[in-house]
C-alpha cells in the first residue's frame, strides 16, 4: 500500500473517532428529549422487527436440521435445545441480527440523512443555530444501540423456537429433554455475552451509518455509495468485534 | 425607505482560496443596516462563498468578516450560533425538514431554541404563516407544496425567531411569475415593516432593479461595481454593461477555455 493511501485511511479514521466523540457528547442531550430517542427506537427497533422474526425462524429450523443430523451421529439429539440456544444466545442471534439491521436500519439511516444533506435541511438547520449532529445523528445513533440488543434477544428466542420446531415436531425428539437440557446447560453468562455483543455491534453499525450519511458527497451518486459503505464497513466491523469479543469474553 | 443606522456586517479584505483556485480576492464590502442589499454577479464568481463567509459556514483565508460587530473567526461554536439566532437564511430550495408538516416546519426554531407554551408557539406559526399566506396550508408536508409554496413557508420559518439580518440565496430561481411577484412583495414587505436588513443574491436583474436600495456586482473575485440598481444600469465598465444586458459574450467569455476548434476535428491531438 503505497503512503498515501495509508494516509488516507488514518485520516479517515481518526474523523470517524472525531465523531464518535461528538456522537458520545451529545447523549445526554437526547436523553432529555426522550421523544427523539423513541422515534427513533420506532424507527429502526419497530419497523426491523417482521425481518428480524422471519429470520430468527429460518435460522432456528436450519440450525434445527443440522444439530440434529450432527449429535444422531453421537447419539446425543436429546442435546439439541441446548445447542441451540447457546449458538443463538452468544453467536448467531447478537451477529445476523446485526448484519440484518446494518442492511435494514442502517441503510435507512444513512441515506436519509445523505438526503438531508443533498438538500440543504442539514445546512439550514446549522444556520437555524441547531446542531445537526445533535437533533438527526445522535437520536439515531442511541436509537440504533438501544434498538440492537432487543432485537437480538427476540431473534434468539424465536429462533429457540424454530429449533424447536424441527427437533421436537419434525424430528420427534422427546420435548422434555429438549427444554429441561437447555435451562440446565444455559447459564447467565452465555446471555450476558450474547447482550455485551449485540451492545457492540449496536454501537459499530449506528455509528458507522450514521457517519456514512453525515459525511456523504451530496450528489445521488455520492448518497448511493455512502449507503454501500454502510453495509460493507458494518458487516466487516461486526464480524472483527465478534471475534475479538468471543475471544476475550470466553 | 429605512433610515440607515449603521453597518449590519463587514467583509474586510477578505480572500477566500480553495487549493491554488482564488475564489475571493481583497472583498471590501459594508451591508448598510435595515436595508436590501443585493449582491449580483454571473455564475462561479463566488457569491455563494460570500454568504457562506458571512454566515461563518466557511472562514476565509485571509482578512476577516464581521456581522454585528463581532470577528466571526473568534466566535466558537456557541459563540456562532448565539450570532446565528439573530439571523435567518432563505435556501434556494427552500430546505424545509421534509419528516415535518408546514406547521411543524415554522415551529421547529421555536421548539428547538424556547420553551413556549403550545398555545404561545401556536399563534406565533398562525401569524407568520398568515403573512406568508399559507395559514391554510399548514397541515400540509413539504412534498404536497409547489416551489413558490415551499420558498414561503421557508420565509416564515426563517423570520419565525424575529431576526436582525435575513440571507435570502437565489430566492427567485425557477419560480413563476406569479409566484416571483409573490416572494418579492414579500421581501420588501418584510424589510419594510419589520426593519429587517436583508442580503439577496441573484442573477436577476430586472427583479433586482425593484427590490433592491444597493446592489455589488462581484467578477472574477472582487467587486466590479457597488451602487443603486439605476447606477449599476448606467455603469460604463465592460463586465457591468454585459451582465445589466445579458449579452452572450463580452468580458465575460461565453466559452471555457479550449485548444483550437479546427485541430480538435480534424482529429489531432489536442
Amino acid at each position: 500500500m503505497s503512503g498515501h493511501a495509508v494516509s488516507s485511511v488514518l485520516a479517515q479514521f481518526g474523523r470517524f473517532t472525531l465523531f464518535f466523540g461528538r456522537l458520545c457528547a451529545g447523549v445526554p442531550s437526547v436523553l432529555r428529549r426522550p421523544r427523539l430517542l423513541v422515534e427513533q427506537v420506532h424507527m429502526t427497533g419497530a419497523l426491523s422487527l417482521v425481518i428480524i422474526m422471519l429470520s430468527g425462524l429460518f435460522v432456528g429450523m436450519v440450525l434445527g436440521l443440522q444439530g440434529y443430523d450432527l449429535l444422531r451421529r453421537f447419539g446425543s439429539t436429546e442435546s439439541l435445545g441446548t445447542a441451540a440456544a447457546l449458538g443463538l444466545l452468544r453467536e448467531l442471534g447478537p451477529v445476523i441480527t446485526a448484519l440484518l439491521f446494518a442492511g435494514r436500519a442502517g441503510t435507512a439511516i444513512t441515506s436519509e440523512i445523505g438526503l438531508m444533506l443533498a438538500t440543504d435541511q442539514l445546512a439550514a438547520m446549522d444556520m437555524m443555530a441547531v446542531d445537526p449532529v445533535r437533533r438527526i445523528c445522535v437520536p439515531r445513533f442511541v436509537g440504533g444501540v438501544v434498538s440492537m440488543p432487543l432485537l437480538a434477544a427476540i431473534f434468539a428466542v424465536i429462533g429457540i423456537y424454530g429449533a424447536q420446531l424441527v427437533g421436537v415436531e419434525l424430528m420427534r425428539i422427546d420435548a422434555g429433554q429438549f427444554w429441561s437440557q437447555m435451562r440446565g446447560a444455559v447459564e447467565w453468562r452465555d446471555i450476558v455475552e450474547g447482550v455485551v455483543k449485540s451492545l457492540a455491534f449496536g454501537v459499530a453499525c449506528s455509528a458507522i451509518a450514521v457517519y456514512e450519511g453525515y459525511h456523504a458527497v451530496p450528489t445521488a451518486e455520492g448518497v448511493g455509495r455512502a449507503t454501500t459503505r454502510t453495509v460493507v464497513t458494518s458487516s466487516v466491523a461486526v464480524l472483527a468485534i465478534d471475534y475479538m469479543l468471543t475471544a476475550v469474553l470466553l | 425607505m429605512n433610515p440607515v443606522d449603521g453597518v449590519a456586517a463587514r467583509f474586510e479584505s477578505v480572500g477566500y482560496r480553495i487549493g491554488d483556485r482564488t475564489v475571493l480576492d481583497g472583498l471590501d464590502v459594508s451591508i448598510a443596516r435595515g436595508r436590501v442589499t443585493a449582491l449580483m454577479g454571473p455564475s462561479g464568481t463566488g457569491k455563494t462563498t460570500v454568504l457562506r463567509l458571512l454566515t461563518g459556514q466557511l472562514q476565509p483565508t485571509q482578512g476577516r468578516v464581521l456581522v454585528a460587530g463581532e470577528d466571526l473567526a473568534q466566535l466558537d461554536r456557541r459563540g456562532l450560533y448565539a450570532l446565528r439566532r439573530r439571523m435567518g437564511m432563505l435556501f434556494q430550495n427552500g430546505a424545509l425538514l421534509t419528516d415535518l408538516d408546514v406547521y411543524e416546519n415554522v415551529a421547529f426554531p421555536l421548539r428547538e431554541h424556547t420553551d413556549l407554551p403550545e398555545p404561545v408557539v401556536a399563534r406565533l406559526v398562525a401569524m407568520k404563516l398568515e403573512a406568508v399566506g399559507l395559514r391554510g396550508a399548514a397541515r400540509l408536508m413539504p412534498s404536497e407544496l409547489s416551489g413558490g409554496m415551499a420558498r414561503r413557508v421557508a420565509l416564515a420559518r426563517a423570520v419565525v425567531m424575529d431576526p436582525e439580518i435575513l440571507i435570502y440565496d437565489e430566492p427567485f430561481a425557477g419560480l413563476d411569475p406569479i409566484a416571483l411577484g409573490m416572494v418579492l412583495k414579500l421581501i420588501r414587505d418584510l424589510n419594510h415593516a419589520l426593519g429587517i436588513t436583508s442580503i439577496v443574491v441573484s442573477h436577476d436583474v430586472h427583479v433586482i432593479g425593484q427590490l433592491a436600495d444597493r446592489a455589488v456586482l462581484l467578477s472574477g473575485g472582487r467587486v466590479v461595481a457597488d451602487g443603486t440598481p439605476a447606477e449599476l444600469a448606467s455603469n460604463p465598465d465592460p463586465v457591468v454593461r454585459q451582465f445589466m444586458a445579458g449579452a452572450a459574450d463580452g468580458p465575460v467569455h461565453f466559452h471555457y477555455p479550449a485548444g483550437p476548434l479546427a485541430s480538435e476535428m480534424l482529429g489531432e491531438a489536442p
